[in-house]
């Protein structure tokens, strides 16, 4: 436990130091929120008003950035200079530094979270209908999902070099079709397919029917059994694919 | 007390042999020099001691455990100074020297550390705004930090300038007089020769001459005479210098060419080692 804390404070340090990587996956949820909120937060869109949609949409957004995306960088860039490769060479067990890097991602995504409901309940004046318990845990059950995607996608990558391309590439579009920007009716039957397939959008749904709709996970298990396996699927890459060591060179 | 054993050490990539069944001890409190030109199987070689890269065959113990075996005890045991890798850029110095002193159980203070690597006036300064010498200090303060027995040091002084090699020679040797036991792997000859209490000659995985730096010396073609002929260079190595020497200037005289530029001397470590590790001619 002492071991725990020790290095869960060392991977906060680092985070909020590396000031290209808090801005990407940090920041910029928050950023788009203002952005967009004013744009056409008045708006209605898919029975909802646009603050509560766009709410919903960030908070998800968020998810993949920090859990998904900001986890899979860190830890290939840290594979591949070297750095988990000398840690392993310490005495500090594998599994509290993979979890203390769990924890300090996650409590990263729910602080986002936290900053993004007040902007919505002060700025926006977006009511709180539902359970905070239960939002709490579509919350934590989307970032340990997605997080579990982040290290499973490190086994896929191959360089430092290559990896914010790669991360990019595959969050950005996902949270596009997934609707956490704009409402995804109007999107082609092909991409609204591959959104209910995909675990985002399904995320997105419980998180605002939760936050507006005062329902509880219990009324989505189809939405949480989705945004389960995909995480499920990432651990088990994860856990065949992980490597502590760069590629050979 | 051997610290190190290694009896019939192999290793594979992908079905090619980089390490082909080597032998070697080293003794507790000893600096050992694993010597050998690039891709000799150094890195190899102490990566499987240190645990961190799986062996294909043979036997190996560090401080009495296998290391493939390695437990949390006998990583607090060890301090390793990798031969390539990064830190992190963001955390200063003496930030990283207290993260890793939190991963063992009776960590060297940093601050003292720091003083042993020479890094005091660095301590609150970011990694990414070091020298490469400092880095390189750094690497060794990092190892160093957990109090280890026994430390791995892989080519620990490349790229330095001679300045700076010599300072990292006088904290090598004190950490040997601290009482730690060191395996040293370089391609500098006279690095091995200053540092270690015995030398191993690694060539294409296999380890071809050992001993201490004076029994390797000695096993060198005694005496060497060098001269140039129409512009050619020519090299001797000779068992009786008088005899041959002698033979060379009557040969000499009695034809009428000179011996320019004649040198006669016994061989160095250097000639020794490049004797050992060149690559025979296709």
């Amino acid at each position: 436990m002492r071991l725990f804390l020790h290095q869960l404070r060392a991977e906060q340090k680092l985070f909020w130091r590396s000031r290209e990587l808090a801005f990407f996956t940090f920041v910029l949820p928050i950023l788009f929120f203002l952005l967009l909120g004013s744009a056409y937060g008045d708006d209605e869109i898919n029975g909802v008003s646009g603050y509560e949609y766009l709410l919903a949409g960030m908070i998800g957004y968020g998810a993949a950035s920090t859990t998904f995306a900001g986890l899979a960088l860190l830890l290939v860039i840290r594979r591949e200079s070297g750095v988990l490769k000398r840690l392993r060479a310490t005495p500090l067990p594998p599994a509290t530094y993979v979890a203390a890097v769990l924890a300090s991602i996650i409590l990263i995504f729910l602080v986002e979270a936290v900053i993004l409901l007040a902007i919505g309940r002060f700025a926006f004046d977006v009511p709180l209908a539902g359970s905070i318990a239960s939002l709490v845990v579509v919350l934590l059950i989307g970032a340990a999902s997605f997080a579990a995607l982040g290290i499973g996608l490190t086994a896929l990558i191959r360089s430092a070099e290559g990896s914010s391309a790669v991360v990019n590439a595959l969050y950005l579009p996902l949270s596009f079709i997934s609707g956490a920007f704009f409402s995804k009716d109007t999107f082609p039957e092909v991409l609204q397919t591959l959104a209910a397939i995909l675990p985002l959008s399904h995320l997105i749904e419980l998180t605002r029917d939760v936050m507006v709709f005062d329902d509880t996970v219990w009324d989505h298990l189809g939405n949480v059994a989705v945004v389960v396996a995909w995480g499920l699927a990432g651990l088990v890459v994860a856990v065949r694919g992980f490597r502590w060591e760069p590629r050979e060179r | 007390m051997n610290a190190v054993e290694v009896k019939g050490l192999r290793k594979s990539y992908d079905g090619v042999e980089a390490v082909h069944g080597i032998d070697f001890e080293l003794r507790t409190g000893e600096v050992f020099g694993l010597l050998g030109p690039n891709g000799a199987g150094k890195t190899t070689t102490v990566e499987i001691l240190a645990g961190s890269r799986k062996r294909s065959a043979g036997q190996v113990s560090v401080l009495g455990t296998d290391p493939a075996q390695a437990d949390r005890a006998w990583r607090g045991r060890i301090g390793v100074v990798p031969q390539t890798g990064e830190l992190f850029p963001n955390l200063t110095v003496l930030e990283h020297l207290d993260l890793f002193a939190g991963y063992y159980e009776e960590p060297r203070p940093p601050k003292e550390v720091l003083e042993l690597v020479g890094l005091e006036e660095k301590a609150g300064a970011k990694t990414r705004t070091l020298s490469g010498g400092q880095r390189r200090r750094l690497d060794l303060g990092v190892a160093l930090v957990g109090n280890p027995e026994l430390l791995f040091l892989d080519e620990p002084t490349t790229g330095f300038d001679p300045s700076a090699r010599r300072a990292a020679w006088e904290t090598i040797r004190s950490l040997r007089a601290l009482g730690k036991t060191i395996l040293l792997t370089t391609h500098y000859i006279e690095e091995a020769h200053r540092l270690a209490d015995w030398v191993a000659v690694l060539r294409r995985g296999e380890i071809v001459a050992s001993g201490t730096p004076a029994d390797l010396i000695a096993q060198a073609p005694a005496t060497i005479i060098r001269y140039r002929r129409n512009g050619r260079e020519v090299v001797l190595e000779t068992e009786e210098p008088t005899r041959t020497l002698h033979e060379l200037t009557g040969q000499a005289l009695r034809d009428g060419f000179d011996l320019a530029g004649l040198e006669v001397h016994r061989a160095t470590l250097e000639e020794v080692y490049l004797s050992l590790t060149e690559e025979p001619p296709e």
